[in-house]
Order: C-alpha cells, then structure tokens, then sequence
C-alpha cells in the first residue's frame, strides 16, 4: 500500500500527494490514523474527507491506503447494536475512550471473538452461486441468520463445509477452487448490493395506523417521506412505525439528531416490547446514533451504512424497514462538505447533485427477487425537516420527486392535539393503485369504493369549513350540515388515533374496514332520514353514534359493533 | 523552541496570511507581536505547505508585514482550575476583573469531543424556575437546552437573570452553579447583568465571560466554547450542576458569516455559511448529563429574531438542535405583562420526562393541555370578537375569551422577584380553569378534577 502525505488541511477536507488510491477509497489520515475518505483526484492530488476532527493535523504527516472503499462489516452479531455513522459500535467506543468519543479509533463493527453455533445448509458436493445461503446461524431468539456466498464471489461446488462454533473470522466452507468462506462479508457502503430483478409494490406494509393503511399507504419496499417542522411528531411517528409495521428488521438511523433525543431513544428503545412476539424490540433492531455535532463527515456516511445492512438482511429474504431522522441533515452534510470543496452550489447552497444523490439513495429502497430465490424487501421511511416549515425548500421538493408516499404532518392538528397528525387533504400515497387489488381480495371487496367515499367526504367537508367560518354552520343547508357531522366523525371516531392507548395503538385492518363501514352506513341512514324529512338535530343526536366513538378502544368489538349498528337500526327507524 | 516568522504576505480583516513556514497543525494556536510589542492571538483555519491562513481573535488592526508570527504547536485550550469560579474574564479568556492569571490545574481542548450517545443519560430532574409559564407549561429538566428566542428591546435578558436566580431543583439544597457568556452585547446590558449577579451574590458561584460590543467580532466565535469548556470542568470533573446562560447568539452568528465572508467561502441561506447547522450543533449539544457523573449541564442561549422573524436561519436552525424553545412575545410585552412569554408557540421536548407524580404533580400533564387549549382557543376568538363584535359570541366563547384575558393577567404575569413554586403555579392553573364548567374539562381524568378542582377543596381533605 501507498503511503502519501498532506499537503494541505482546511476543516475536515484535506488535500494529499503520493497516493494511488482510487475514488472514495478509505484512508488514514495522519499519526493518529483518522478515518477517511477519498472525494476527489485532481492532478497529483488527492482531495479527502476526514471523519473526525482534524485539529493538529500538519502537512507533511503520512495518508495510509487501506487499499479499498468505506465498508460495512456484515456478519452475525449486528442485531442490537448502537452504532455510529461508520458502523462503530457505541458502547465500545464508550469502553475505549470514556464518555466523550475520542479520535483515531477503530473498531470493528463486528465482534470478531465471539463464537457462533454455525449449521450448514449445503453439503460436500452441492454447487453454490453468489448469494446463496450455505448456512445459518441463530443471531437471536427469533431471528435467522443466513450466512451467504457473497455477492460478488463467483460460487463454485463445497469441497468442505463444517458445523460447530465459529467467530466470523474462520472458515466455514471451502469451494473447490480453494476460495475459502467465512461469516462476515464487508461490502462498500455506497454500492447498492444486487439482487436479481426488482418486484412491482404490491403488498402493503401493514401500520396498524388507519391513516396510513386505510388513506395513504406504504408497500413493502416503498419509499415514504414525512415532513415536518420542528415539534410536529416525527419522532413519535416513527417510533410507531417500527414497533408496528410488519417487518422483521428494523434500522433506525439517526443523523444529526439531539444527543439528549438519542439518549432518550437509546434508554426507551430496549424496553419496547415486540406487540407481536413479546421480545424486545431491540432484538430485530440496529440503531445508528450519529448526532448533530459528531463529525459531519460520518453523518454524511451514517445513511449508506444503514442501507447497507438493511439490504444485507434483505439479502436473506427478510422484509426491512429503515427510518432516517432526518434526511434534512444528511443533505445539509453534503452542502457543508461541498462548500468546503468549493464546489459550485445550486439552489440554496446546497450542491447540484442533491437531487440525483437522493433518488440514489432512495432508489435502493424496494421489493425484490434476491440471488438466493424468493422475496426480500427494503421500505424506507425518510422524516424530512424543512427549516421554518417551508414545504418549497430543495430537499423536501427533490425528495418528493422521489418518494412515493407522502405523510404530511400539521402543527395545527399538533396544536389541537389530533394524532396521528397527518393531514388528510395533502398527504398521498401513489402506492394506492397498485394495492388496491391486495385490499379487495384480502380486505374486503368494497375496500377501495368505501375509502373514496370517505376521502370524497373529507374535500367536502374542508370546502365547507372555509364557509362556515365566514357564516356559522346554522346558516349552512341541512344536507351540508349533515356532511360536516359525518365529517367530524371520520376525523374523530377514525382517524385520530392514539398511540399510546393499549387497544387503539394498533388497528388490524378489519376492524379499520368495519369501523369506517359503520361510520359511512350512518351517513346512509342519516341522509335516507333528511329525506323523509326529519331535522338534522335529531339526526344528530341518536345515541347509537356516540356509542360508536368509543368502538376503537374495545379489543373485542365486533359484538358490540353488531349491538350498536342494530340499535341504530331500530333508531331511525323510529325517526320520523 | 519554536520558531518566529516575519513572512506575511497578505492581511484581510480578520484574516493574516504567512508563507515559508515549517508543517502548522490545523487548528494551531498563534501569537502574532507587532511592532510595538503588543501579542495578538490567532488561530489556524487553514494550512498547507505554502502558505498558513490565521484567523486573528484580538482584531488585525495595529499588524503590519513586519509582525512577527509564532505558532506554539498546541490547539487552543482553556486553563482551569477551582479558582476559576468568581472570575470575570474577557471574550477570550483572559483576566477583565483584574486579578491574575488563572493558573491551571487542568488545561482542555476547546473544541469539545463529542459526547458519546450511549454514555448520556437520559435528562428527567425537574427545575424549578418559579416561573409559571415555564414550570407549568414548558417544563425544563437538568441537562436540557432550551433557549429563548426574543427580539430587539424585549426582557429576554430579566427572564434569564431571573432563571438563574430562582432555578433550583426541588429536594435539592445545592444552587446552580452559572457560567454567562456574553457575546457582542452592549456595556449597559453587560452592567445590568454584572450587577444583579453582585446584588443576589450569584457571582460567588459564576463564571462570567465578556465579549462586549466594541470587542473584536471574532473573539466571539471563541467565547461560547471557552464558556462550554468550562462549564464540562465544573460539571465533570467538580461534579456541579451548571447553567449556563449565553446571549446573543445572534451576534455569534453574525461573526461566523463575517468569517465566512472574509474566508470568501460560499455563502448559505442569508449568507450565513453552510456550516451553520455543524457549529451551532458543536455549541449547543455541549449540554446533558453523562451516566454515572454527578454534574449537568443545561443551557440557555438567548437569541434575538432579526426582525421578530422565527423562520430566519439563525432561530430556525437552532429551533432543529435545541430541545424546544420558550418565545418572547412583543405583544405581551405592549400588554404590560411580564414575563412576556407566549406558551403558544413556545416548548420544552423534555417536559414529559420531568413532570408527573414523583416529580412534580399526578395532573401537572392535563393541566397544561387543558389551559394549552382554551388560551389557544381564546387568542383565536379575539381575532372573530375584533371582526363580528364580542356581543356576537356565543356564550361559551365569551367564556373562552375572558380566560384567555386572566390566563395571561395571573397565570402569565408575575413580578420579577417573584419564586411561584410549582404547587402554586398548578393552583393559579386550576384556580383559572375553575371559571368554566366543569363539562368543558375534557382533557382532565375525573379523578383528577375530584382532587384538585377548587369546587371540590373541602370534600378531598376529609378522605
């Protein structure tokens, strides 16, 4: 390897001579050996960001090359973990340096002592090809880990193939070629790992949360964005997300957020149970913590690692979901890095290849037929904070170019305390087509009719409201009035939910359908009642329809679901 | 030994240039003498084998070609030791008060590591400030950033002197220990703030850093570091409870775009550079607690909106690092009413793991939302009462109205001396929402009302 030298240092970019290495090959900077990488070859210079702070750093002291690009190490043992941007391990980090993270350290990403109990799938003989599992290993309680030809190697016929306790770093299986396999695979974070064709989104990712199932859905391996401005519930929103969505990994990248936040999401997060399982959430989690004032260029890095591992799981046939908080700052990362190149910047400052770095990274995102055979999928959840709350700004206009589903989230349903605060009238999901065949076959027939009477409702209802506000709603015909009632019930009985309510954090999708069902079967008996002519107030007030209110908060409803729809029955009935 | 050089080739504001020299480290500290002997103090901001880049701390003026400039090959950092407290030093770091030079016990890095995510631990002790709009309804815990967001000739500067006069948390007989930061503020303000320490005998236990108006503006880029640095010594390694108090970071921004300008980088939003979001973060997340430590820091900065304007770059990026933020309001402050502060827009993120039974109170939590959203409510109607009359409200707004009107008379106002403890706070709280019916109390548990609603006083003593 080459051993170069600076020549000049500016804030995290430094500039050196003498080196072969290749575009965003890692690096060492320095005596102290920091982290870095290769952005830029001009001339006989290299340009190379440093991932720590390079305070002290002097022309003239050594760049080691480490002969390739940044890499995730992948292995058993990633589960659980709290990493930071470029897959240290924090609580080691912790051990090594104290309480303040010091530089120049390295750390594996994976324990390279620990043994695992290693139980092949292939034997003597069986030819393999790239991606295929020739083993397994039990990571967690419920949680397999398949350990996987890599990618990139050719494959070939085992020649040997062992079982028993290993670390990641001893052989497992030797091909006849004489290449010899191990557990951990380390793979170039900003490469999207292959699969062998990319799957239309045609089956949901269920939430529980009927705003999103029933209104604007997500597939498995679909793209979401959720803007937002300060103190508007991202952060509650995806932690819902990952305690309910019907994944089996979750990644929770956390970049350029509070330290106090982490703190809080790192204290909570392994007493979260598994709804579903009744393990802790954290087994089938990874968390990246990289918080707003460690090194920018590790930020930078923070999303590429964690899409890294998730496509690793996916590898295995697993369905992930990974939430970023916030893409905002990842691309404020990149401004700061491309000022300090002097590049040329586009809108904002921000650099001209903003868009096209996004659409990259969300592109790797998606449901797909994986080298091993079968499915695999990675969604991914990006909360977007646009500053001063300002929709128009660059990164939430190029995300949205991109994703396809979008969770507009309101402070002024904060303010009145509606939540989740989506808000019903911007948000859109243009996964909805594509799934709406999914929902009729699984759901219910009348599925898709039903949520369009309900969305149709709703657009009536905000028109309606912009009058009501000039002449009050008595002035309003009874029909109207009629509308703004059942509107306020589809906004109240429906989609306000609570997530912190034992029953209601979660709503299967039938109970979503029925509840919606009865809302709407109101709106026919109400409507059927003006006609005959009866006042719209004692329309509204049958006790059937606050009965209904309470139905989300029951576990077991469909009794008392059938009880109430019979009452209300028999009410208007009585109406005259 | 280090060497001298007189190769300075280019001097530009802040900015000194020198040519031929031997590796300078990053970040190094420099001294630069001028022909009259005076030493003037830089730092390194950009390095390379032709040619250094010195940012210059005290001012360029007075420095010629023939200065000589000497690195001393170390970073910046801060002497302390125990002798620090009751100190007054200038915006960087040297003696104001005219006592000697601080002489150190221990001498850090000012640029603080960052600290470890998994080393934190999670912020939760109540402080009680005795005020009402910041107990009862945005709560502060120990080890939490909150900073006041104000603009131009409002008391931002009285609420944060009186913070730091009646902060304690409770069961806790020791006293914070302040560290004041003042960056580009005036000398009257500065005045106003020494003595009131002097007065309630807080610089006994105080830290005071003064870069004032007329002092050089990139000293400030240095104060609030010097400040945080010190501030982890008391709090680490002397296991105090600190707060500290700096203002105006408005001015501290102000430098950096100045800089920015000076370096000819390329400018951000405003003109502020890029690197905003990263400095103010390298500030502002020097706060919290560390797991197994006795000490804290918690923080608040002061910042005044340019032209009342809280989507500006500096509120707004601040706002996406801060744990919520506590708003002055001018027209509160046109009403009269002191503090002048606006729970409306105002927050504190850390509030629900501060308040509650075993903090402070079982119905501190539906109190707040309660009176949360009937003052909401009755802002909104003022706005319909001032266009259709208040005669054509109905009898429930009206209601709504006239408590927002004594919400902000007695719960808002409160004298400048004046320490509510939080049990007060809760009562003037419930003593308000008294005035509506019981009925319209939708966010209260019955069993809450029961016990504390004013109506009930009498019944609840006798179980």
């Amino acid at each position: 390897m080459e051993v170069g030298r600076i020549k000049r240092v500016a804030g995290p970019v430094v500039q050196a001579v003498g080196l072969k290495a290749s575009m965003y090959d890692l690096v060492l900077v320095g005596e102290e050996g920091l982290m870095s990488e290769v952005i830029g070859i001009s001339g006989d210079k290299h340009i190379i960001q440093v991932y720590e702070d390079t305070s002290g750093l002097k022309p003239g002291e050594p760049v080691k090359e480490t002969g390739g690009p940044l890499v995730a190490q992948l292995g058993p043992g990633i589960l659980t973990q709290i990493y930071d941007g470029v897959q240290r391990p924090l609580p080691l980090l912790a051990e090594k340096s104290g309480d303040f993270i010091s530089r120049g350290l390295f750390v594996d990403g994976v324990d390279h002592k620990k043994k695992w109990e290693f139980q092949p799938l292939v034997k003597k003989g069986d030819r393999v090809k790239p991606g295929q599992p020739i083993g397994v290993v039990q990571e967690q309680l419920l949680i397999k880990h398949k350990i996987m030809v890599p990618p990139k190697h050719k494959g070939g016929v085992v020649k040997e193939i062992y079982s028993g306790n290993f670390t990641v770093e001893e052989t497992v299986c030797v091909l006849e070629d004489g290449s010899q396999l191990t557990m951990l695979q380390k793979w170039p974070v900003r490469q999207a790992r292959p699969v062998v064709r990319k799957l239309p989104p045609t089956i949901p990712l269920r939430t529980g949360q009927r705003v999103i199932d029933g209104f604007f859905p997500l597939a498995k391996g679909g793209t979401a964005a959720i803007p937002g401005g300060f103190g508007t519930g991202k952060t509650v929103m995806q932690q819902t997300l990952s305690k309910w969505a019907d994944v089996d990994i979750v990644i929770y990248v956390g970049c350029g957020e509070r330290g106090n936040e982490m703190a809080d999401l790192l204290h909570e997060f392994p007493e979260l149970v598994d709804p579903r399982t009744n393990r802790p959430l954290l087994e089938r989690s990874i968390v990246y913590a990289n918080t707003s004032n460690m090194p920018v260029a590790a930020r930078e890095a923070s999303i590429y690692t964690g899409m890294t591992t998730a496509e690793y799981y996916r590898d295995m046939g697993y369905d992930v979901l990974m939430t970023a908080d916030s893409t905002s700052r990842w691309a404020e990362a990149m401004r700061e890095l491309a000022s300090r190149l002097e590049e040329m910047p586009g809108e904002e400052g921000y650099p001209a290849y903003l868009a096209a770095r996004l659409a990259d990274f969300y592109e790797r995102a998606g449901r797909a037929e994986i080298l091993a055979g079968g499915e695999g999928s990675v969604a991914v959840v990006g909360a977007v904070s646009p500053p001063g709350g300002d929709f128009t700004e660059p990164v939430t206009q190029n995300t949205l170019r991109i994703v396809k589903v979008f969770w507009a989230l309101d402070s002024r349903l904060t303010q009145r305390r509606h939540f989740p605060s989506i808000n019903w009238l911007d948000s859109y999901s243009l996964y909805e087509k594509d799934l709406e065949s999914w929902y009729a076959e699984n759901v219910a027939p009348d599925w898709n009719q039903l949520k369009r009477r309900a969305m149709a409702i709703l657009q009536e209802n905000a028109e309606l409201e912009e009058i009501v506000m000039l002449v009050g709603s008595d002035a309003l015909p009874e029909d109207q009035q009629l509308t703004l009632e059942v509107a306020r019930m589809i906004i109240n009985f429906w989609l306000a939910q609570s997530a912190f309510h034992p029953v209601d954090t979660f709503c299967p999708y039938k109970k979503q359908y029925d509840l919606l069902k009865a809302i709407l079967t109101y709106r026919d008996y109400a409507f059927d009642a003006l006609r005959r002519g009866v006042a719209v107030d004692q329309i509204k007030s049958v006790p059937s329809k606050d009965a209904l209110a309470k139905l989300k908060m029951v576990e077991d409803y469909e009794p008392e679901l059938k009880r109430v729809m019979d009452q209300m029955k028999a009410e208007f009935e009585a109406l005259k | 030994m280090t060497k001298e050089y007189k190769t300075i080739t280019e001097i530009s504001g802040p900015l000194v240039f020198v040519e031929k020299t031997e590796p300078v480290g990053f970040g190094e500290l420099v001294e630069i003498r001028t022909a009259s002997g005076e030493v003037k103090r830089g730092q390194v901001l950009d390095t390379s084998d032709e040619i250094v880049v010195v940012q210059v701390f005290e001012g360029t003026g007075g420095l010629s070609k023939d200065s000589s400039v000497r690195f001393t090959g170390d970073v910046i950092k801060m002497p302390l030791s125990p002798s620090i407290i009751g100190r007054v030093l200038s915006g960087s770091g040297r003696p104001r008060d005219g006592g000697p030079p601080i002489v150190p016990e221990v001498e850090r890095e000012i640029i603080g590591a960052a600290i470890n995510p998994a080393s934190r631990e999670k912020p939760r002790a109540f402080i009680q400030t005795g005020i009402s709009t910041i107990d009862g309804t945005n709560t502060l815990v120990r080890g939490q950033k909150l900073p006041i967001f104000s603009g131009a000739g409002l008391p931002h500067n009285d609420v944060a002197l009186q913070i730091a006069r009646q902060a304690k948390v409770l069961g806790e007989a020791e006293q914070f220990a302040v560290v004041f930061c003042a960056m580009g503020i005036t000398n009257e303000e500065a005045q106003h703030f020494m003595a009131d320490f002097e007065r309630t005998g807080a610089l006994e236990r105080a830290v005071i850093f003064l870069n004032l108006a007329d002092d050089p503006a990139v000293e400030r880029l240095l104060t609030p570091k010097l400040g945080l640095t010190t501030a982890e010594y008391l709090a680490f390694d002397l296991d105090m409870h600190v707060l500290v108090i700096y203002t105006d970071m408005t001015n501290y921004c102000e430098s950096l775009r100045q800089m920015g300008a000076a370096r000819e980088e390329v400018p951000g939003r405003r003109g502020y550079p890029g690197y905003m979001y990263t400095d103010l973060a390298t500030n502002y997340e020097r706060a919290g607690i560390i797991k197994g430590k006795k000490g804290s820091i918690t923080q608040f900065p002061i910042l005044t909106m340019p032209g009342d304007d809280i989507t500006h770059p500096i509120p707004d990026l601040s706002g996406y690092i801060t744990e919520g933020q506590l708003i002055v309001s001018r027209e509160l402050h046109r009403k009269g009413i002191y503090p002048p502060i606006d729970i409306r827009p105002s927050l504190s993120r850390l509030m629900n793991s501060g308040i509650g039974a075993g903090h402070t109170r079982e119905d501190h939590r539906a109190v707040s939302d309660q009176l949360y959203a009937y003052y909401a409510e009755g802002c909104d109607l003022r706005g319909l009462a001032a266009i259709v009359g208040k005669e054509a409200l109905s009898e429930r707004d009206k209601l709504i109205l006239e408590f927002a009107d004594q919400f902000e008379r007695r719960f808002v106002n409160q004298g400048r001396d004046e320490d509510r403890s939080i049990i007060e706070t809760l009562t003037i709280g419930w003593e308000l929402l008294s005035m509506l019916p019981e009925s319209m109390l939708t966010r209260i548990d019955d069993k809450y009302i029961k016990k504390y609603h004013p109506k009930y006083a009498g019944t609840a003593k006798k179980e």
